[in-house]
């Protein structure tokens, strides 16, 4: 593979993911799903519908209909200044609500399912959008040409308003109606980029979710209150793999407010008038639990097996030269371990779900991230045709990859909570933060073992043996994502190196442990990232190279990792690592999801020896910058997600059992540990690629390599602060 | 048993059990949802609410402690202060995904009524019980400076 492919791993995963779902559901529920679209009458009260993305009232308002779920990493704005720049509409008309769910109409280009992943959303939608923009803008101007009686090529289309030499102009509202009686054309001609007034222009837009998200507006699904609603919490094994044996309702029958208790497939569900009547109800139920099956090794046990296995051969997954023999002959062996712990997503709004049903149908409402599937599964649990399930995607409080399930597992929890209350009583499921802390779906626990030599200034060998879980080997998906025995999520980054290194092997080794796991906001690179950064300056270092232009020196077949790292080398006036007067700096830098990132952190030893991080500086090639400011603040927001998660993130398993139960031992970043950030974006002309996750991997070996400047060495094992290792 | 609060100038009636979080009492009972549960243990800020003009964990207060207290949620936000913060986190688009950003705005403003030139110290201190998990931090104190300049006129 190159490592191209590499970088579209996941996304080549989820596109196989997505054949075998259609596959498996037959084309029928295809069509059966438009239904379900037709009754949801998207966009409200608009009369002109050119395609199933633009929606034109007689307000003059544009409504974008965004097939990806927004939960902070802006879809809502980034499709609408799509839609926006070939429209020539003005930015204030501009709304945005999410899609229904319709794999015909709505799916995602590079999965082939309507879902959110991989950080696809403006790359697989730039020209559908921009079209779907181009086409309405067609049809207004063709009704206002015929309503003026002038040639459609003589009317030109500004900020929302449409000209024509002889004084005429009217707004996109006046001719909605009698656009919606055209044709929609076939072909439309995009603009050139050189007349964009909109993408990639600074300050042009602004996000159209900050107003309701500033004001306590916005609706997210635990806000959904409904006649006669319930609201459900679950009790859940306390270990994975456990199940109820027995329970006793007797005394959470007895609390005020709790109406019910069933037992479901992941637990005994507990139905209250409101959370807190739930919450002492689940407090009071007896539930005996099957643990006999159950995952009882704790996070010390595995990382033990991982170390000895990480020291045995396992399954190749890149390799050129004769790495082992030269490390055989050398004259010395550099080594570094590196164990990274679990990790919980924990998005800030916990996993939750609306749903309520009869024999006629079915309305779920939540944070759905792989609608396509989710609505499947509910309508299987219900019983109930496709067609007469409806899902509407909630604006959600972040998912980090949590809410992007390959085992749907929440959708089917919220149908059997549904299921077994019966008909016509609306419930809404509600994971508390220690559900989400202790309900699995982790970053799966990895080790990397690397080995490597350094002769005359120059690295001549590199090995790495990569030990964890894949979160599809045993999952049906596993035939079509699983090559050679090798799930390209385990070592995408790390089977292919930017840097030229004449003998080198990757290998792996995929456990079978009864954990459940999950991507987490870039997937594979949050590990392989720091193992190769770290490494690569470990042996400069030995070399007696630069950190940057040590790299420079290795990359050069990679023009464009090249480019940000000369980039922030100059942001920061790159002199050294250091240290200068207590601190010191780091480099990283890291391709995950086709975009590039490099990031320099200056660091010291604060408080009680903990790494405080004062600056980042941070260059991005994103392609083509859609929302400049939306990629900044993604750069910004991945940056603050994997430092705190590099310096205090970890879920420890004791004998099975989580320990972090919540926030207050599950530390997360605070804004006094924030460092202060400058993004440069790298101007490009190359397709647009994600931004959600690619700021991450870089700024945990940046902190890293900064701290080996300090006399601290590369940390070995995460979290910096207070590990179990 | 039933419990007489005042919320945003209302007198509400709510029979709830005593031990019922304030939060739960302003979502459930009432429907004022714009206060937000993170944590239910007074670690996220998510749940921010003032007492008395006072930011207060409202998941971590149970109704019957309330008395008299006067209670003002983001719904009934209003004054100089909350304009200036509301409007500059608009402008430096500061929400992400947003599910904290009720209890950080409540943060901010009560900061702002104290302080009216806060430095980022005080930032730092008044602010670092509000959680951000899509760290927007560097737009939060962006935007509190920029009120306060706002502020200044
Ligand atoms: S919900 Fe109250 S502090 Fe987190
Ligand atoms: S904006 Fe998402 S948690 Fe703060």
């Amino acid at each position: 593979m190159t490592a191209h492919d590499i970088s579209l791993s996941r996304r080549n995963l989820l596109k196989g993911t997505g054949a075998l779902v259609i596959g498996l559901s037959l084309p029928q529920s295809g069509r059966a799903q438009s239904g379900a679209a037709q009754a949801f009458r998207p966009g409200g009260a608009a009369t002109f519908a050119p395609n199933a993305f633009v929606r034109i009232a007689a307000d003059d308002t544009v409504t974008v209909l965004v097939k990806h779920i927004e939960f902070g990493q802006g879809p809502f704005t980034g499709l609408a200044t799509l839609v926006a720049e070939e429209l020539d509409a003005d930015w204030g008309q501009m709304r945005a609500e999410h899609a229904p769910a319709d794999v015909k109409l709505y799916a995602n280009l590079a999965f082939g399912v309507q879902g959110t992943g991989g950080s696809t959303a403006i790359a697989n939608s730039f020209e559908q959008m921009r079209k779907a923009g181009a086409t309405a803008r067609a049809m207004l101007v063709q009704a206002a040409a015929e309503a003026w009686k002038v040639p459609a090529g003589e009317i030109t289309v500004e900020k929302g308003v449409l000209k024509h030499a002889s004084g005429k102009q009217g707004r996109f509202g006046e001719f909605a109606e009698a656009a919606s009686k055209l044709q929609a054309p076939a072909e439309v001609k995009l603009k050139d980029p050189a007349q964009f007034k909109l993408i990639g222009k600074e300050g042009a837009v602004n996000r159209l979710d900050s107003p309701g998200k500033s004001t306590g507006k916005t609706q997210f699904t635990i806000d959904i209150r409904t006649p006669e609603m319930l609201t459900v919490v679950v009790a859940r094994p306390p270990r994975f793999g456990g199940k109820v044996a027995s329970f006793d309702a007797t005394e959470a029958k007895k609390i005020k407010g709790v109406v019910d208790v069933q037992q479901i497939g992941s637990g005994v569900a507990v139905y209250g008038t409101g959370m807190w009547p739930a919450l002492k109800g689940r407090e009071a139920l007896k539930v005996t639990w099957d643990e006999s099956g159950a995952e009882k090794r704790g996070s010390r046990e595995l990382i033990a097996e991982y170390r000895a296995l990480a020291r045995t051969p396992g399954t190749v997954a890149g390799k050129h030269g004769d790495a082992e023999a030269v490390l055989g002959k050398a004259d010395k062996v550099i080594e570094a371990e590196y164990v990274f712990p679990y990790l919980a997503h924990a998005p800030m709004e916990p996993l939750d779900g609306y749903l309520e049903w009869n024999a006629q149908g079915a309305l779920a409402r939540f944070g759905s991230q792989f609608q396509t599937t989710e609505h499947q599964t509910i309508a299987t649990i219900l019983e109930l045709p496709p067609e007469k399930v409806q899902l509407e995607t909630m604006l959600a409080g972040g998912s980090f990859g949590r809410r992007a399930q390959v085992s749907q597992h929440l959708a089917a929890e919220l149908a059997m909570v549904g299921k077994a209350i019966g008909p016509n009583r609306p419930v809404k499921l509600v994971w508390t933060r220690e559900d989400d802390l202790a309900g699995g779906y982790y970053r799966p626990l990895f080790v990397h073992r690397m080995r490597g030599a350094v002769k005359d200034g120059k690295i001549t060998a590199w090995t790495n043996s990569i030990v964890g879980q894949s979160f599809f080997l045993g999952t049906p998906f596993e035939a079509m994502t699983v090559k050679n025995g090798i799930d390209a999520t385990m070592v995408e980054g790390a089977n292919e190196l930017p840097y030229e290194v004449a003998d080198f092997r990757c290998e792996v080794h995929a456990t079978k442990v009864g954990v459940p796991t999950l991507w987490w906001r870039s997937v594979g690179h949050t590990h392989t990232g720091y193992a190769v950064e770290c490494f690569i300056d470990q042996l400069l270092q030995e070399a007696g190279q630069d950190p940057v232009a040590g790299r420079l020196a290795l990359m050069g077949k990679h023009p464009r990792l090249v480019g940000v790292l000369k980039a922030v080398a100059d942001m920061a006036k790159w002199n050294g690592p250091g240290p200068v007067d207590g601190r010191a700096r780091g480099v990283a830098v890291v391709e995950s999801f086709n975009s590039y990132v490099a990031q320099i952190a200056e660091v010291s030893l604060g408080a009680g020896g903990e790494p405080k991080v004062h600056k980042v500086w941070c260059a991005v090639d994103c392609g083509i910058a859609v929302n400049p400011d939306i990629i900044r603040a993604q750069m910004e927001g991945g940056i603050g997600f994997g430092l705190g998660h590099i310096l205090y993130g970890e879920l420890t398993l004791d004998q099975g059992r989580p320990v972090q139960a919540n926030f207050d031992s599950y530390r997360s970043l605070r804004i006094h540990e924030m460092p202060e950030v400058e993004v440069r974006i790298l101007p490009s002309t190359e397709k647009p690629s994600g931004v959600g996750e690619p700021g991450v991997p870089p700024i945990g070996p940046a902190v890293a390599n900064a701290l080996a400047r300090l006399g601290r060495g590369r940390p070995l094992s995460l979290p910096m602060v207070g590990g179990t290792v | 048993m039933v419990h007489s609060i005042n919320i945003n100038g209302t007198t509400h009636r709510v029979d709830v059990d005593d031990d019922t979080p304030l939060l739960w009492v302003l979502r459930d009972n009432i429907g004022l949802t714009g206060t937000k549960f993170g944590c239910g243990v007074a670690q996220c800020g998510a749940c921010t609410v003032y007492m008395d003009g006072q930011p207060l964990r409202s998941c971590s207060m149970p109704v019957s402690a309330i008395g008299e207290a006067k209670i003002t949620t983001i719904e009934a936000l209003a004054g100089k202060e909350a304009q200036a913060v509301q409007a500059a986190w608009v402008k430096h688009d500061v929400p992400q995904c947003g599910y904290c950003q009720s209890g950080q705005v409540m943060s901010a403003i009560a900061l702002l009524t104290e302080i009216r030139k806060p430095t980022d110290r005080d930032i730092d201190l008044a602010m670092n019980g509000n959680l951000c998990r899509c760290a927007t931090y560097v737009r939060i104190r962006a935007a509190i400076h920029d009120a306060a300049r706002t502020l200044e006129g």
